[in-house]
């Protein structure tokens, strides 16, 4: 018995064991320094996991762009990074304008809403353009085609913006109300952090109904199942394919905004890669073609980006671990690939196929 | 005139040339049976009658409308509803929502509601298994389940591609009685089959189809007794 196992086993099998040990022994070995030897309290803890979730729900916005056109299309859409910059950097305009004429300072509230509409329609409005012009015309070639499309319509956007209004980062105004701090199971917390977080999260709730309990959603669904026998029903793939890229693209602007808000540095042309990457690296997580997957992935990505390098790189005695969180990203996106490339929600893929 | 006229179809997939000019009618309230081997052409012929695929040369018209202007969506609208080959269930909806995406095209709330009351009625092995996922019925629920899902679409022409496949004989008997049910209170069946002996005995008249082309029509009757019939699709020497 135990030999017949012994021998079915292949030289890889073997190292994607061993890989799978030593990246346990490692993580926990980190872990168990960082914590033994007690380097942060649990204040700065907090603030780190306050700012990952923050972090982690935008993500988890982008990712649902890719997660909601790969469960339709089996395509992913490798220009979603470049859909959120475009609409943050849009936006970083009217925002200054806003703050400008007192608009943010006296109507903050009403303010920042029209921020995040103008920038997911701006978002989505590419989204669709980008559909109907690069994929469309590409929905029956091989798969690898419209992928490289992707990226043809990544580096266009990018050098657009980059033509258009420069090289140089531009900053979201600081809101007033957004300043200061609020206590949350007796921590400290800047009040933007929660905010954003709540707003991403009632957002993801709203997408989650909208797929699940209206007509428009359950067409969605069919479409991801089935594209022939929703047409059968009468469903107008085109629409649906159509208003599930206008989807994605208003929650990725809507997280530009978020964005904005959240991280003092600004919006630049190039802003869009990495988040795009972390992002597809979320929604990879969570299982690829899985809504709550890429809530879930994203969230998990923010937490682990913020706590991995002071829990875990430090206590292997890394020096200046902040900065690899995204080689911490990364790694995830590796690890998951070799070892659950389904993701934590995610069906095989053999299922899907079918 | 007829309900349904194909008129001298062909249709390609790829270079492949699957059908090479079939003509078939069907009748106001008719049960019309396509019977034929595997790879003759029967599954593709139901698949140019709903608009999944479009023939390049020939005519098809429902009533006398000629349907090559309207994309598959839209042919739920003219009253054609498909039971696909292999059923086609959404498996990851539920019982209910599937029979929902059947009236994907009305928005008669009121009458959706009792249309699928109806179908609970007509099966209710169904209504028990409402809020379960497709995919875990077995293969005869399914089977039922897709045929209330086409008529859930209230269609005038029901197009069904092996209601038998892969089920139990006292299975199929249950949906030839379904059929036969349907049929009799005014849905006109065109009925593909391999169980060519069931297909003609619940069915009005008959088409055998061979490698694209038709090669028989007669009266369901007429073709059981038929001797190429019976030695090709039957089973008798």
């Amino acid at each position: 018995m135990f030999k017949k196992t012994l021998a079915r086993l292949s030289w890889v099998d073997i190292f994607l064991r061993v890989l799978q040990l030593v990246a346990a022994i490692v993580i926990v070995y980190g872990l168990v320094t960082t914590f033994t030897t007690a380097r942060y309290s649990s204040e700065q803890w907090a603030t780190l996991a306050f700012a990952g979730l923050a972090q982690g729900s935008i993500y988890a916005l982008i990712a649902l762009g890719y997660t909601l056109v790969y469960g339709i299309l089996l395509m992913i859409n490798f220009a979603h990074g470049e859909i959120y910059m475009a609409g943050a950097f849009s936006t970083v305009f009217l925002a200054m304008y806003f703050d400008r004429n007192g608009f943010l300072a006296s109507n903050p509230l009403v303010a920042i809403i029209v921020l995040i509409l103008f920038s997911a329609a701006i978002s989505s409005g590419i989204a669709i353009l980008l559909e109907r012009i690069a994929y469309r015309p590409l929905r029956n070639a091989p798969r690898l085609i419209p992928l490289i499309t992707a990226i043809g319509a990544s580096f266009l956007l990018q050098y657009t913006f980059r033509g258009l209004f420069g090289s140089q980062f531009r900053s979201y105004p600081e809101v007033s109300i957004l300043r200061g701090t609020w206590t949350i199971l007796g921590f400290n917390v800047p009040i933007v952090q929660p905010v954003v977080f709540l707003a991403a999260v009632s957002l993801m709730i709203t997408l989650y109904w909208y797929v699940e309990r209206t007509k428009a959603g359950r067409a969605m669904r069919a479409v991801s199942e089935d594209k022939a026998v929703a047409r059968l029903m009468g469903v107008d793939i085109d629409k649906v394919i159509v208003s599930t890229f206008a989807l994605g693209g208003a929650l990725a602007g809507a997280a530009g905004v978020f964005n904005g808000l959240f991280r003092p540095q600004g919006v630049f042309f190039l802003m869009g890669f990495f988040p795009g990457i972390k992002a597809f690296t979320a929604a990879v997580l969570g299982g690829i073609g899985n809504i709550p997957g890429a809530m879930f992935g994203g969230l998990l990505l923010g937490l682990i980006e913020s706590l991995g390098p002071n829990a875990v790189l430090e206590g292997l005695g890394i020096p200046a671990a902040n900065q690899l969180k995204d080689a911490i990203a990364f790694t995830v996106l590796v690890l998951i690939l070799i070892f659950r490339p389904q993701g934590i929600f995610g069906e095989r893929l053999a299922e899907k196929k079918a | 005139m007829a309900m349904l006229e194909v008129k001298d179809i062909h249709t390609y997939y790829g270079n492949i040339h699957a059908l090479k000019g079939v003509s078939l009618e069907v009748n106001q309230g008719e049960i019309v049976t396509l019977i034929g081997a595997n790879g003759a052409g029967k599954t593709t012929t139901l698949r140019t009658i709903s608009g999944l695929l479009k023939p390049r040369q020939g005519s098809i018209s429902l009533n006398g409308e000629d349907l090559h202007k309207y994309p598959a969506h839209e042919l739920v609208y003219k009253g054609i509803a498909m039971v696909p080959e292999g059923r086609g269930v959404f498996s990851k909806m539920s019982v209910q929502e599937n029979l929902e995406m059947g009236a994907y095209h009305r928005n008669d709330k009121a009458a959706i509601l009792s249309d699928m009351d109806y179908i609970f009625g007509l099966f209710p092995r169904l209504k028990e298994r409402r809020r379960q996922v497709s995919g875990t019925l077995s293969g005869g629920e399914q089977q039922m389940l897709a045929t209330g899902r086409a008529l859930m679409s209230r269609p005038t022409l029901l197009l069904m591609d092996e209601p038998s496949m892969g089920l139990a004989p006292i299975l199929v008997e249950g949906i030839f009685d379904t059929i036969e049910a349907i049929n009799k209170e005014g849905t006109t069946v065109l009925l593909v089959e391999q169980n060519a002996l069931m297909a003609l005995s619940i069915a009005h008249r008959g088409y055998v189809l061979q490698t694209g082309q038709m090669v028989l029509t007669d009266n369901a009757e007429k073709l059981k007794k038929n001797e190429m019939v019976q030695k090709a699709y039957l089973g008798i020497d």
